[in-house]
């Protein structure tokens, strides 16, 4: 309880820090901002993919135990026994896979309205947020967004309600919301979870594509640009995809780890995640160095610039201190060399998931940080029309916010709701 | 228009007298041969009134049949950036907003040095990159091949500056030019009178007034139209006719007989970025 305390007062001091910047950019708009017209996107849109893949990443986790019966161990009624807290404490450590379930569900739940939050606060009319959804273009990569989220988020509500209605119903007499919550579905008969269960592999089933056109689209919203050379790429949109399961893996594992109740079981668990993470990573470093080898060879200037800019430019010590000291080597090295420990497990995990905001920024930003015409940054001055970048004090102010926000939001749901199994009683 | 037979007459009497002299002989020959009033035959057309007279005639059309291009020599432009000014003067332009900046660039090394200079207007691309792009199609080319903005329906997600190859795009942020002037009571008044040189902008033929941060033209994106309100009236885009070298061009390119077709059926032009395919309809004369 002590940890969920400290992060409960760390999120709600950064919510009401936070404030300030939304209450600076609804009233200002964007003139407090540090992007401009040459960079017309900041720490916000880095912020929505990063929170957006980490959605992605954590929904596909919870496949593998909906769609993919990674757990299973051949014994049917365990199965069904387990979403309602009532694990025998069976032998078969990978059946534990199956507690991240709805951790996976409701984590990727979080992070999305923490996306919707940022890239909502990011357009220039709010009030016309409407439009994307009601006059969509569907030749825009953008427009195809707010239609995948709407159904995305009809099936994480859907899976989350079927993942925790037996939990729900089995608290009913004593928990008004709980009552309200199963929606007056009480019954908790074995027949009734396999129902849950078997409509669950459904919609994971469904949820897996999509999924993946999701962020395989935000990550397309970027390759498709050919005006920028630094996102052209086919493997723009796997990227992201891998980025995604990699950071949301990531979050799970640490998150697992940090608010799990029953230690024994969490260290069964943590170091199997562990091994999937570390995989993941392997992949995404992979990938990472393809792209930046093949162009750095090609060496063609508009896009080797961009590169430049990450490796040796203002900030480049963003990427070999953050991203490629904190997320990557340190965490590698915690994985390999004390891959049976939960705590350096979840450290590692923990480095990689929170410094993935570096990817989305070296991403985003030096993709547009290069003049598209010889001599267009000096050609005319005025606010917002310069090719340097840095975040403002709303800028960060608002990310602090949104983040804090889905903290909170996770807090009260494992607070309020049956997310985490209640193994006390095996204790 | 000038007269240069006049002109010549004048510097000959006055100043360079002997240095003229011996040309103005031959002029005075022909002109004396032909039986012609030195001030017909020698009158040169400024390319505003032929361009102006053309634009009349391709307003008589159907707007679908006209193809409105622009044509820029290089050669010409002297880096003035009096387009640019007369741009933000027309359409109104926040600080921060811009619709054709001119670049500057020296090229070679002391002694031998000079300066090259481009304009920069949107290309209004036959093939834009940043038309599909917008979520809620508030940009799109118009029946005369225009890249318009729907100032009412852009939500200000700024795709299209992302998208948009040539930076022709730019985001109003909200900035008034007149708010830090001082304002005193019944003193003072810098602020409020020169709030009001911020007039409305009339682009698309309508009034876009700078009332806060949620109404647009403000959070929206902007970008160059080719001045469609002012040629709508019959007038040419502020860019063409303020330039002082008279290096900006503006014309219906499905007019055969039209100045921009003689100047672009030439082997010295180029377009921007030919290689993105998308089409510019914005010539440069090299």
């Amino acid at each position: 309880m002590k940890k969920q305390i400290f992060v409960l007062i760390t999120a709600l001091l950064g919510f009401v820090a936070g404030s300030f910047g939304v209450y600076d950019r609804l009233v200002n708009g964007h003139l407090n901002a540090a992007y401009g017209s040459y960079i017309p996107w900041g720490l916000w849109v880095a912020l929505y993919i990063y929170l957006v893949g980490l959605s992605a990443g954590a929904f596909l986790f919870s496949t593998l135990v909906y769609v993919f019966n990674i757990h299973r161990s051949g014994n049917v009624a365990a199965v069904a026994t387990l979403p309602v807290g009532l694990a025998d404490g069976s032998e078969f450590s990978l059946r534990r896979l199956e507690d991240i379930g709805k951790l996976a569900l409701f984590t990727a739940l979080v992070t999305l309205f923490g996306a919707m939050f940022a890239i909502w606060m990011d357009i220039g009319h709010m009030e016309r947020a409407w439009k994307m959804l009601l006059q969509t273009n569907f030749h825009s990569l953008m427009g195809w967004m707010l239609w995948f989220y709407t159904a995305y988020f009809i099936l994480l509500m859907a899976e989350l309600w079927l993942a925790m209605r037996a939990d729900l119903a089995a608290r009913a007499s004593k928990n008004w919301l709980a009552r309200l919550l199963t929606f007056g579905r009480l019954d908790t008969s074995e027949s009734a979870v396999a129902a849950d269960r078997k409509a669950l592999r459904i919609l994971g089933s469904i949820g897996v594509p999509l999924a993946i056109a999701f962020h395989g689209g935000v990550g397309a919203l970027f390759g498709v640009i050919g005006a920028r050379p630094f996102w052209n790429s086919g493997l723009t949109p796997i990227i992201f995809i891998v980025g995604a399961l990699l950071s949301g893996g990531a979050l799970l594992t640490f998150i697992t780890a940090f608010f799990g109740s029953n230690q024994e079981e969490i260290g069964q668990l943590i170091p199997f995640l562990g091994r999937i993470v570390l995989g993941l990573l392997a992949l995404d470093v992979l990938l990472e160095l393809s792209d930046y080898l093949v162009n750095s060879y090609a060496a063609i200037p508009a896009h080797v610039d961009a590169l430049r800019m990450v490796l040796f430019g203002p900030y480049w010590w963003v990427f070999w201190f953050v991203h490629v000291g904190l997320g990557v080597a340190l965490p590698a090295f915690l994985l390999i060399a004390f891959r049976r420990s939960s705590f350096a497990t979840a450290t590692a995990s923990f480095l990689i998931a929170f410094t993935f905001i570096t990817v989305r920024l070296n991403i985003v930003i030096p993709g547009l940080s290069i003049s598209e015409l010889k001599g267009l940054g000096s050609a005319f001055t005025g606010p917002g029309l310069t090719f340097s970048y840095f975040p403002s004090q709303t800028e960060w102010l608002l990310a602090v916010w949104v983040v804090s926000f889905a903290v909170l939001v996770f807090l009260a749901g494992l607070h309020w709701l049956p997310i985490l199994n209640e193994r006390k009683e095996s204790n | 228009m000038i007269n240069e037979a006049n002109l010549l007459d004048k510097y000959a009497s006055e100043v360079f007298a002997g240095l003229v002299a011996p040309a103005l002989e031959g002029v005075h020959a022909e002109i004396l041969a032909s039986a012609i009033p030195a001030a017909d035959l020698l009158v040169k057309e400024d390319v505003l009134i032929r361009m102006n007279t053309e634009l009349k005639r391709a307003l008589e059309k159907p707007a679908s049949e006209r193809r409105w291009v622009m044509v820029i020599d290089l050669r010409r432009c002297i880096g003035c950036s009096a387009c640019t000014v007369a741009c933000v003067a027309e359409n109104k332009l926040p600080p921060g907003v811009v619709y054709r900046p001119v670049m500057m660039e020296e090229v070679g090394t002391y002694p031998n040095v000079s300066m090259k200079f481009l304009p920069r207007p949107c290309m209004q691309c036959d093939n834009p990159p940043c038309t599909p792009v917008c979520p809620v199609s508030a940009t799109y080319k118009n029946a005369e091949g225009v890249v318009e903005i729907d100032y009412d329906q852009c939500i200000g997600c700024r795709y299209c500056i992302a998208a948009c190859p040539y930076s022709a795009r730019t985001f109003d942020f909200g900035y008034n030019y007149a708010e830090q002037l001082p304002v005193f009571d019944a003193a003072i008044v810098g602020g409020t009178t020169a709030a009001g040189y911020e007039h409305a902008s009339k682009e698309y033929g309508e009034d876009w007034a700078r009332n806060g941060i949620q109404e647009s033209p403000v959070s929206n994106v902007r970008k160059c139209h080719f001045c469609l309100h002012r040629l709508k009236e019959g007038m040419l885009p502020a860019c063409t006719t303020t330039c002082i070298g008279r290096a900006t061009y503006f014309g219906d390119a499905n007019d055969s007989t039209s100045l921009v077709i003689e100047l672009i059926n030439k082997p010295n032009v180029i377009r921007l970025k030919e290689e993105l395919g998308t089409e510019p309809r914005v010539y440069y004369i090299v």
